[in-house]
């Protein structure tokens, strides 16, 4: 009975949507002020509406009701409750509920606080909005329904792939969904200036926070997505270059560069089309990331069970939605001509290049990611591109990116002092070359702890760099530095934590590619193995039964130094519910370093395959991208940034004198 | 059209720079297109390439391990038929394949050739001083030259290669007993009745 509330509640948010799409958009054509207010309610109703379809869809996952087809598919009634409930969105038609539902809480909260914004411009975004809802929602219903039952009603359910059982990545694809959804703002405002043909300092000031909400959840999305891969499924990595990984890097790459650029539109009146063409970039790159894993078009260990008709809708909407907007980019962009100068040398002419390297780098990974594709279509040659071809590509632009992430912050707006900002980045520069003699007084001096080093003395200059930026903002060393630390701008502190964050990451990164050590072999109970210093001895495997999983768990002795530090038990865990076979790995961090070890295949009676990794600093990967979120969320709370900014903006909009709102 | 514009004085942006984002995602939108009509008309994306087969071996002239004479190349597989295995110590699959090679090499129905793929020559060495030498010879492929030549989308791999040189059978992933029983050892024996 819920299940046809649900299915029924979608049914009209499609009907919702549809007038959502048309009437505010005539509306705002025609200036009639009625039409345009209906996208309010419009907005709210359907958020009321998918709400109550995700409601009943999770109510039958909850209740374990097998007579509803993704239930049955993909449930079993002795998971935990948790599992139950990520049952929905791990699969198919369940995820694509997940999204529309995170797109009707966006429109809505447009709909609700956007009380400032221009009644145009908020009627055709949301006009937009209602757009990309009503192709999602008519692919649901069309090919993807959750809502079908079966007939007659099974006993119980086939289970959720067992890999898939896990904390961390119960919660990734919510977190990856706001992230890509998120930039659908970005992409309706950005289509909605270019109907009404201006954009202005205010219009980034609104585009901003939405695309800091979402490139912050779509930084932890990608995080949670690359942990899980780390610890659980035991390949020894947290970074492939899968085609399915790479989908969510890359709209995070022109996130970035679309956050950064923002800022120049709005204080600097530049950048505008281009701006708008990353805004509409980033979202159709989300809208890619979900048809390359839903469509069957590439082969990936990620990817969701493909129906090339699904594929043929999602092509036909991604055709319409970044067709159609590109279009749009191509006849209204060329009149969208920023003002002011240019200066090389300053805050704007940084962000510039910040914006060169990114897109550049999304470019590159997007190429990589297609080009099997496209070379076997074309040709029918099969070829792999891996990691060797990522990595070579991406460190050159990287590089550049981290010095100039040091230097960017400490220009001023127009016209930079490249010398004065040099002079008081002595201290970085120093600290990196310090750190990087130290390392390899450490490591020694192969060719690989040379990479090592420079990648660690790269974090420690951004590291000192922002910190020390930031000490000198707030003069922490005289007195009433308290004072300037509360009245700096919430923004700016976001920045630091983030671009902080980022130094760690890359710290984390050029250990691991450095220093990380394995160790492959078939051991016998009273075995001992050395790796990266620890003893790891082998006291032999036992049958274990799990809740859901039958399990052969191994014990080894991890000891340093004679000492023993821990002791390891990792498993082969065969599942009941759907049969599979995984391995679970076990991890012990020292918070800074990683020993795991994995249990692998037996080797006949008494003898198992069994794989060690030391992992130096990967924790501080999840450190840096922690912070990375931390930032985004400290820049959010800042007061400008909220939706209902500062009415003095609205009043500049509402003259044709965009200049007023960017003289701040 | 927008040419003529050149001529204008006024500092009237050009039009071409931006139709570029409309252009590439057209462009792109067919590729995509046509892949998945390949798909519903029965392409297998998973499938490991085809086009391989029955095509002659590509060429290839891999460098010997150390203390190894000969290495590999695409000359020494011809006028017999041939299996050439990759493999690598970086491979688990491999750990479970290599008993089963060493009774393959020991039956003496096919020459067996290796390749050590992605690999340092050093940990290959280790690797069959522990566990045993199969094969008859060793190249080493550390690029994956050879395995992208060969298509090699996996380790462990196998190849068959006729008296003609040419690439007739592939096995992806181990060679299971089974495998080698119903699948391998009748066509190499196949192969090895042909002219």
């Amino acid at each position: 009975m819920f299940i046809e509330v649900g299915h029924f509640a979608l049914i009209l948010a499609l009907m919702v949507a549809l007038v959502q799409s048309i009437v505010p958009l005539v509306g705002a054509q025609r200036g009639s002020a009625a039409m345009m207010a209906v996208a309010k309610p419009a907005a709210l109703v359907q958020l009321g509406l998918i709400a109550t379809a995700f409601a009943a869809l999770l109510h039958a996952f909850i209740t374990s009701d097998f007579s509803v087809v993704g239930v049955y598919q993909n449930s079993h009634t002795t998971k935990p409750l948790i599992y139950k409930i990520s049952g929905l969105w791990g699969n198919h038609e369940g995820s694509l509920v997940l999204w529309v539902s995170i797109l009707a809480i966006f429109g809505a909260s447009v709909a609700a606080f956007g009380g400032n914004l221009p009644p145009a411009l908020k009627a055709r975004a949301l006009a937009v909005q209602g757009m990309i809802a009503v192709g999602f929602i008519a692919f649901i219903l069309f090919t993807s329904n959750p809502f079908l039952r079966v007939l007659p009603t099974p006993e119980d359910g086939m289970g959720l792939n067992p890999q898939l059982q896990d904390p961390g990545l119960a919660i990734h694809p919510p977190m990856l969904y706001i992230g890509y959804v998120g930039f659908s703002m970005a992409f309706s405002f950005a289509v909605a200036a270019l109907i009404e043909g201006r954009v202005d300092a205010a219009w980034a000031r609104w585009v901003r926070p939405w695309t800091l909400a979402a490139w912050t959840f779509l930084t932890m999305g990608i995080g949670l997505g690359s942990w899980w891969a780390y610890y659980t499924v035991g390949w020894g990595g947290y970074w492939f270059w899968d085609p399915v990984e790479n989908a969510s890097f890359i709209p995070w790459l022109t996130g970035t560069a679309l956050l950064h650029s923002a800022i120049v539109v709005e204080k600097r009146e530049a950048l505008k089309s281009w701006t708008i063409l990353l805004s509409i970039v980033t979202f159709s790159l989300s809208l890619l990331g979900t048809f390359l894993v839903r469509s069957g078009v590439l082969t990936s260990v990620h990817a969701f069970a493909s129906d090339p008709t699904r594929g043929v809708f999602i092509l036909a909407l991604l055709g319409l939605a970044i067709g159609g907007s590109f279009t749009l980019y191509a006849i209204r962009a060329p009149r969208m001509q920023g003002g002011g100068l240019f200066a090389p040398i300053s805050r704007e002419g940084g962000l510039l290049i910040n914006n060169l390297l990114l897109s550049t780098a999304a470019a590159t990974v997007l190429l990589g990611t297609l080009y099997p594709l496209i070379t076997e279509v074309l040709s029918a040659n099969k070829i792999s591109v891996g990691a060797p071809y990522f990595n070579s590509v991406f460190l050159p632009l990287f590089i550049p990116l981290i010095i100039l992430l040091g230097i960017g912050p400490r220009l001023a707006w127009k016209r930079g002092d490249l010398k004065g900002a040099l002079d008081r980045l002595k201290i970085a520069a120093g600290a990196a070359v310090a750190v990087f003699a130290v390392v390899l007084l450490i490591q020694g001096v192969r060719l690989a702890d040379l990479g090592g080093a420079a990648g660690i003395a790269m974090a420690a200059w951004l590291a000192t760099a922002t910190i020390s930026e930031w000490f000198e903002r707030v003069r922490l060393n005289r007195p009433g530095a308290w004072a300037r630390i509360g009245n700096l701008p919430r923004a700016a502190h976001g920045m630091t934590v983030a671009h902080l964050g980022m130094a760690v990451l890359i710290a984390g990164v050029s250990a691991s590619q450095a220093w990380k050590q394995e160790s492959i072999q078939t051991m016998t109970p009273g075995q001992s193995v050395n790796i990266a210093g620890y003893t790891m001895t082998f006291e032999g495997v036992k049958d274990v039964q799990g809740p859901n999983y039958f399990a052969a768990q191994a014990t080894f002795i991890a000891a340093k130094d004679g000492e023993t530090i821990a002791t390891m038990q990792p498993e082969l865990r065969m599942y009941d519910q759907p049969k599979q076979q995984i391995t679970f790995t076990n991890v012990r961090t020292t918070f800074t370093s990683d020993l795991i070890a994995i249990l692998g295949e037996p080797q006949g009676e008494t003898a198992w395959v069994t794989r060690f990794y030391y992992e130096p600093l990967v924790p501080f990967i999840w450190y840096g991208v922690l912070l990375m979120a931390v930032g985004g969320f400290v820049s959010l709370s800042d007061r400008r940034h909220r939706v209902g900014a500062p009415k003095r903006a609205t009043a500049a909009t509402a003259m044709p004198l965009p200049e007023a709102a960017a003289a701040e | 059209m927008a040419d003529s514009t050149a001529s204008v004085p006024a500092p009237r942006a050009r039009r071409w720079p931006y139709l570029i984002p409309l252009v590439a995602v057209l462009a792109l939108g067919g590729v995509f297109t046509k892949r998945l009509l390949d798909v519903e008309n029965g392409l297998e994306v998973t499938a490991l390439p085809t086009v391989l087969l029955n095509t002659p071996v590509p060429d290839f002239d891999m460098p010997p391990l150390p203390g190894h004479a000969e290495g590999l190349k695409s000359a020494d597989l011809k006028g017999q038929v041939y299996m050439i295995n990759f493999w690598g110590s970086w491979c688990v699959t491999c750990l479970y394949e290599h008993p089963i090679l060493i009774d393959i090499a020991k039956s003496r129905d096919v020459p067996l050739y290796g390749v050590a793929w992605r690999d340092t020559p050093e940990k290959s060495i280790a690797w069959l001083a522990e566990r045993g030498d199969p094969y008859d010879k060793i190249g080493q492929d550390p690029n994956s030259k050879a395995a992208i030549a060969f298509g090699v989308a996996q380790a462990p791999e196998t190849f068959l290669v006729d008296k003609k040189g040419v690439i007739r059978y592939k096995q992806p992933g181990p060679i299971t007993p089974d495998a080698w029983r119903n699948d391998i050892l009748p066509k190499i024996l196949e192969l090895k009745a042909e002219p």
